[in-house]
């Protein structure tokens, strides 16, 4: 599971308000690189929530993401692009569980999948 | 040059996992037909709801491989066995996306909702009793419920929310699902549709219908829709489709006909010679 799918899951257990972000519990961690393309980064880039992206990066062993929410004429540096692209599509949670911020309900992650699905009583 | 399309040689299997059907083949082919135009679209996002094998999702991410600005694909099925199959095909074709096991798109559709551009979806739509809806393993890739719509009707308002401004939904219909009914609900949300491939088999009519948001379609008041609905239900519900009419009849159906118009208007005869017949 890459970064950009953390960035774009929330908890969705009944009830729960703020699903959104879910921690990450991290056993086993890949990098697989992939072609850079600055023009689907640019355009993720006004998708991404910004510090769960920095967080989960720093979780999985990757702190080269600024801070705070970068202005978008970054995206102009290729040297930012990188980081980007790397943090976002190259880092991969292969094993361990996301958590919901609100319950603490883990939802494992078994190679490279998450699993969403709910029991009954949390529909 | 490398298959523009999954090779069924390569595609992974599983007991409990629905195969290359028919019905696949006919979504990739709609696929394939509108090739041009999905490259033109430059979709970033592309999602399939209940990726089975994985034909799909691997065909089309093919199919859009060379596209300008790189696509992000994303594939969900119930049945943790056919998330293993899809992986193990998309790596048989040297294809990437990200496999989330959940039910159509639970847990997505907070932060994707307004930002896919395109959503490929072949659901269980086989007419069955009620019960055998949501039952494990390969039971879930078919059992539609009541006209097969069970799982359909579920799967409508999802894509709808996760659909970007300009996103486009393909999805697999059969007649006993009432294609032009849906095509009329989905008309009341704002969107035009048109049936990209109709394809008859000694058991069934599919549909690869195509859905997606039409500015021209003045959304109606709740008043109106409601007493625009059962006039236009009942009409839908005389035209059962698939069938074959003269042309003649299909001009005085068109002028007949508020419903027919929905897909007239968005025919596009280049591709086909008749994409579908009134009946």
């Amino acid at each position: 599971m890459k970064l950009l799918t953390h960035n774009m899951l929330s908890s969705n257990i009944k009830g729960v308000t703020n699903g959104f972000p879910l921690g990450i519990e991290a056993e086993k961690v890949i990098e697989r690189s992939v072609d850079m393309n600055p023009d689907f980064l640019k355009n993720m880039f006004s998708k991404i929530e910004w510090k769960p992206l920095v967080e989960a990066s720093r979780i999985m062993g990757y702190s080269d993401l600024p801070e705070d929410v970068p202005d978008s004429s970054v995206l102009d540096s290729e040297e930012f692009l990188r980081k980007f692209h790397h943090a976002l599509l190259e880092i991969h949670l292969e094993e361990g569980a996301l958590v919901c911020p609100q319950t603490g309900r883990k939802f494992p992650v078994n190679k490279g999948i998450p699993n969403m699905l709910l029991h009954e009583d949390e529909v | 040059m490398p298959s523009m399309i999954a090779q069924i040689r390569l595609v992974s299997s599983h007991p409990e996992v629905y195969e290359p059907c028919e019905d696949s083949f006919a979504l990739v082919d709609a696929l394939l037909a509108d090739r041009s135009k999905l490259l033109e679209h430059r979709p970033a996002l592309c999602l399939e709801i209940g990726c089975g094998s994985g034909y799909v999702i691997t065909s089309l991410a093919l199919i859009l491989g060379h596209v300008e600005g790189g696509a992000h694909y994303m594939a969900t099925d119930i049945n943790p066995f056919a998330i293993q199959v899809t992986s193990e095909t998309l790596e048989a074709h040297g294809v990437y996306a990200e496999l989330i096991r959940t039910d159509i798109a639970s847990g997505l559709e907070g932060r994707l909702g307004g930002s896919v551009d395109v959503i490929v979806c072949n659901p269980p739509y086989v007419p069955t009793p009620e019960d055998e809806v949501g039952r494990d393993g390969i039971a879930s890739s078919w059992a539609g419920g009541e006209n097969g719509r069970r799982v359909i009707d579920k799967i409508l308002p999802i894509a709808d929310n996760l659909l970007s401004e300009k996103g486009w939904l393909y999805m697999v219909l059969l007649t006993e699902n009432n294609p032009s009914e849906i095509c009329l609900h989905m008309r009341e949300k704002g969107y035009a549709s048109r049936i990209v491939v109709q394809r008859s088999t000694e058991e069934e009519t599919l549909h690869i219908v195509k859905f997606w948001r039409d500015s021209d379609i003045q959304l109606e008041t709740d008043e109106n829709r409601s007493k625009n609905r059962n006039v236009q239900l009942s009409k839908a519900n005389s035209l059962r489709f698939p069938f074959r009419r003269q042309a003649s009849i299909v001009v005085s159906l068109r002028q007949t006909f508020q419903v027919s118009a929905l897909f007239m208007n968005s025919w596009n005869i280049s591709d086909y010679d008749m994409p579908f017949s009134l009946a």
